[in-house]
């Protein structure tokens, strides 16, 4: 919970990791570029005080973790989304056994995801029923751009990828968190390109798609398959941090999110512990748009509540305080949201 | 060179008169790479800070690379450095060329492929289907698009009395010859529009005019590209700087955009009638 100017906001960190990146976990040169790739968004978008030592940021542990997120951070839920990389890092990059213990011991405030890699074929799909079982989950967090054997990437409109959602429905895995990487198979295409979530929302209407970091680099493609299917959601992972270094770019992508896709499907996240949550949270509560920038309304406080947790804690039963809920926008399900809003129709 | 120092030679034949080659200079190389354009990012590589060391060996010239990250994508990355290597190729007398891209992901396999002079198939093998025509082209038409909204919002913002309407109707003769014009005839010569007075300034990927009606969500729309791809390039060259400490002195800023409300520059119909 935070609490600024006598109003409270109910905090869902809707992207957070518990990863090891050690160089005794680093399986060849990939795992230490992974990580020092992390740490550079890290070090260039953090403001200085918040900066940590490159030593620490190899890995953080539980007791660490729920320091930073639930003690120092405002979070009230926090919702692992693990990414494997089982090809840099001998137990993987996000700690499987340490976050689903973590998450035990912390019933109520964190969520754990899993992943799947479509790739794995039938095995991967009997792992998924044990893991669905075992973690109770109720959401999963897909990197198309992991390496696999002589594979580097995968689409979401894949056969075998549909194959596992469809198992997805049938275990009431209803939230598929995607996240676009560099690679690709084949690389003759644009690997950061959301044209795959296009697809797949239209044909598992029933499961929500949230693209993590809003699609960025590819923020206007986001935008525009975002508008016309209800069902996609964007995680505001990275773009959060630009507040600090480039705040009117950062109003930018805010303004475009708010009229494309509206105020019930944008979702916050530190994507700790590539940030914390704690700078975040305060910096998101002051923000606002700069006053110049006329062509995008103010961000109102109701839509900073539903943006730092109500959006998440909905899609994911998390329980709210009954006088913290806000209902939904009288808003179009497709198509630009509220544009009397914006001034462009109203001056 | 008995030729240059010929007595006599008239200007007018001056074209005609064999001359020495010039040594090549590092300025020489870094002018010649200049052409070399990132695609995402639509800036040239020697502005980004991309050139990382111009070396004259005597033998010819070996040009290293950097990009922000160690996973930017590897098909870009591969593009830049194959760009580069033609690019150096076709300057006269260069001797033997070497292009290398240094602490990538893929730095071994690309490295290889541009030593080999194996092509983009050559290069990553099963993971290559055909070729990168098709993503540069993408990026060619998003970096229309920004371009586009770039000369529409800075002529908008010269004509408060304009309709709507109107937006759709602009013609290429209208714009001011300034640096967003002369932006966008490039952009769109590289994608096959046609750069004549009298051609649809708000036009999709095919040259075709935008009805009216949805004159103002079409140039909305191609505001999300131009900032999208603004914004990529700000966190490129600070992930560069970041990544290799003193490079920002080698960065050219990025031409300065500034914010124009497309609420000040749209009259819409309620407007009007208010």
């Amino acid at each position: 919970m935070y609490q600024k100017d006598g109003e409270s906001y109910f905090i869902v960190d809707a992207h957070v990791a518990l990863w090891d990146a050690r160089p005794e976990n680093q399986r060849n040169i990939h795992g230490k570029q992974f990580i020092d790739c992390f740490y550079d968004y890290h070090a260039n978008l953090s403001p200085a005080s918040e900066k940590w030592p490159y030593e620490e940021y190899l890995y953080q542990g539980g007791e660490r973790f729920i320091k930073d997120v639930f003690t120092d951070g405002y979070v009230d839920h926090a919702i692992f989304q693990p990414a494997h990389l089982g090809e840099f890092y001998k137990t993987g990059f996000g700690q499987t056994e340490e976050a689903f213990a973590l998450t035990q011991a912390n019933s109520g405030r964190l969520t754990y995801n899993h992943n799947f890699d479509p790739r794995n074929g039938e095995a991967g799909l009997d792992q998924l029923r044990a893991d669905a079982e075992r973690f109770n989950l109720k959401g999963v967090k897909l990197y198309t751009a992991e390496w696999h054997g002589d594979s580097r990437g995968y689409k979401l409109n894949d056969p075998w990828t549909y194959r596992y959602f469809e198992l997805c429905r049938e275990l009431g895995i209803r939230n598929i968190h995607v996240h676009k990487g560099p690679t690709i198979r084949p690389l003759d295409r644009d690997a950061f390109d959301v044209a795959d979530v296009d697809h797949a929302a239209t044909d598992f209407t029933d499961l929500n798609f949230i693209v993590e970091h809003v699609g960025l680099p590819r923020l206007e493609d986001f935008c525009w398959i975002a508008t016309q299917e209800p069902n996609v959601h964007g995680g505001l992972a990275v773009a959060m941090p630009f507040m600090h270094t480039r705040p009117r770019y950062f109003a930018q992508i805010m303004g475009e999110l708010l009229y494309w896709i509206g105020e019930d499907r944008i979702q916050f996240s530190s994507d700790y512990a590539i940030w914390t949550p704690r700078w975040l949270v305060e910096a998101f509560v002051d923000f606002q748009i700069p006053e110049d920038m006329t062509e995008y309304a103010p961000i109102t406080i109701e839509q900073k509540r539903k943006i730092l947790g109500l959006n998440a804690a909905k899609m994911y039963d998390i329980p709210v305080p009954v006088e913290l809920q806000l209902p939904n926008a009288n808003e179009r399900a497709t198509g630009p949201r509220q544009p009397e809003r914006a001034d462009l129709e109203t001056v | 060179m008995a030729a240059t120092t010929m007595p006599g030679a008239a200007a007018p034949t001056l074209h005609l008169v064999e001359r020495a080659p010039e040594p090549l200079t590092e300025s020489h190389v870094l002018r010649a790479l200049d052409s070399v354009i990132d695609p995402e990012l639509d800036e040239p590589i020697t502005d980004l800070g991309f050139v990382r060391s111009v070396t004259l060996t005597g033998a010819g010239v070996e040009v290293h690379l950097r990009l922000p990250t160690s996973f930017c994508a590897p098909n870009f990355a591969y593009l830049m450095a194959s760009d580069t290597k033609d690019v150096l190729a076709a300057l006269p007398n260069v001797g033997v060329v070497t292009v290398e891209l240094d602490d990538h992901h893929d730095s071994d396999i690309i490295n290889r492929g541009l030593a080999a002079d194996a092509g983009y198939q050559g290069t990553f093998l099963h993971e290559a289907e055909s070729s990168l025509d098709e993503l540069r082209a993408t990026f060619q038409r998003k970096a229309h698009t920004a371009a586009m909204e770039r000369a529409l919002t800075a002529f908008l913002r010269t004509r408060p009395e304009l309709a709507e309407e109107a937006i759709a109707a602009v013609v290429l003769g209208d714009l001011p010859n300034d640096s967003a014009k002369a932006a966008l005839m490039r952009r769109r010569d590289t994608i096959g529009l046609s750069t004549v007075d009298f051609a649809t300034v708000l036009v999709d990927d095919r040259g075709s005019p935008c009805p009216a009606a949805s004159a103002a969500l079409a140039l909305r729309r191609a505001r999300s590209t131009r900032i999208s791809i603004d914004g990529n390039a700000h966190f490129c060259r600070g992930l560069l700087a970041t990544r290799y400490p003193g490079s920002e002195a080698d960065q050219l800023p990025r031409a300065q955009e500034n914010f124009f409300p497309l609420s000040s520059l749209i009259r819409t119909h309620k407007r009007k009638i208010a």
